[in-house]
């Protein structure tokens, strides 16, 4: 349990000095634990867990687009779960209901729970048919077609700086539209 | 979106950087802060005896109070402004005004008076403390609240509040210049009134604007 937050640490702290690569990893790894929980919030509330992936897929927008007010001498992991379970709360409570979320559904995940499938999920897919046609496309092409930038800007015929405010500004609107529900 | 797709995307936006929360919140707070000035310079003033007043110490009291007010009010929204944040370890800084007020007013309790308590403690301005203190915070408070919706404050209605006591003291010390009740008693009771009276618009306002 040290050991890895210590490593999410470690990958955040590589994140934020420029390493996309570690961004890219220290996400993957986060997303079953993330999912773990949302799982167990879900079910504590009564609700069907199925509907834990849009919850995750939220907190990762969130984690990603509040990464600023994370302090890079602090460890990783209290910022992450206090994010993870404030997303969490206000998705049950959109749900409507009464919300009683353990501090522990964070802490802790059991060894050898199972992860669950990445399913295709339907809120951010939703948002996304919303978004400005540019920022729909660049989104696509990065995410889905797993284009990178410099493909994408060649596809679009877009500068590269034009391509990353679009891809940013996608992202700030597609959690905007979310949270707007 | 699958979540996998959805975390290349982030990923290909890592080089994106916003800027820390305390430098949006300081220019927010300096642009308002200017709006307060215009209001305080247009509508009041300060006193026209400012010079005599300054050899009273009860009268500078009132700015330090203030700003005891402000100061730590606003290094604490900053500290809110993290999700992991709350205010452990940081609360106790709001007791500093407090006891400002409590040794200022048992030193006037020590010293002969020519008004008797309770004309003291009402003064003349209370109705202008209550009205001019929040007229003036209001825009230092949505800035503040601008400023905090930049970070990602877990407790909103805390944040809020904060947010609402910070604007208050900076709008205060705006005020204390103008007011010619000098009496730790009245400065205790009127400018409390209307701190809390800010702080809970900030209260209110926090759950409502702070989501992120």
């Amino acid at each position: 349990m040290r050991e890895r937050e210590d490593e999410w640490t470690g990958l955040m702290r590589l994140a934020i000095s420029g390493d996309d690569a570690a961004y890219h990893r220290l996400l993957k790894a986060v997303t079953p634990v993330l999912r773990a929980a949302a799982r167990r919030g879900l079910t504590r509330a009564g609700q069907p867990a199925d509907q834990s992936e849009d919850i995750v897929q939220d907190i990762l927008l969130a984690v990603h687009l509040k990464r600023h007010t994370w302090d890079a001498d602090a460890p990783f992991a209290p910022w992450l779960f206090a994010i993870a379970r404030n997303k969490l709360i206000d998705a049950l409570r959109r749900r409507g209901r009464r919300v009683f979320v353990n501090i522990d559904d964070f802490a802790e995940t059991l060894p050898g729970e199972p992860a669950a499938e990445t399913v295709p999920t339907g809120e951010v897919a939703a948002q996304l048919q919303s978004l400005p046609a540019r920022q729909r496309d660049v989104l696509q092409s990065i995410a889905v077609d797993s284009a990178s930038i410099q493909d994408t800007a060649k596809k679009f015929a877009m500068s590269e700086g034009a391509v990353r405010v679009a891809l940013h500004r996608g992202l700030a609107s597609l959690t905007a539209r979310l949270r707007g529900q | 979106m699958e979540t996998d797709q959805l975390i290349r995307a982030l990923a290909a936006d890592n080089a994106h950087r916003a800027r820390p929360v305390g430098f949006v919140l300081a220019l927010g707070l300096l642009l308002a802060a200017s709006v307060s000035v215009a209001i305080f310079l247009t509508q009041l003033g300060v006193r026209p005896d400012v010079m005599t007043a300054m050899r009273n110490p009860f009268f500078d009291l009132k700015f330090v109070v203030t700003l005891a007010l402000a100061i730590p009010a606003i290094a604490i929204s900053l500290h809110l402004s993290r999700p992991e944040a709350s205010l452990r370890g940081w609360g106790w800084l709001l007791l500093i005004p407090v006891g400002l007020l409590v040794a200022g007013i048992s030193t006037e309790m020590m010293m002969p008076q020519r008004m008797p308590m309770m004309m003291r403690m009402m003064g003349k301005n209370s109705w202008n403390c209550l009205t001019w203190i929040p007229l003036m915070a209001l825009p230092i408070l949505a800035a503040a609240l601008l400023g905090l919706r930049h970070g990602a404050p877990t407790r909103p209605a805390v944040a809020g509040a904060i947010a609402g006591l910070l604007s208050a003291g900076l709008a205060a010390t705006l005020y204390a210049s103008h007011c010619t009740d000098d009496s730790p008693l009245f400065v205790a009771t009127w400018y409390t009134i209307a701190a809390v009276l800010v702080a809970a618009v900030g209260a209110l306002a926090g759950p409502r604007v702070l989501r992120f």
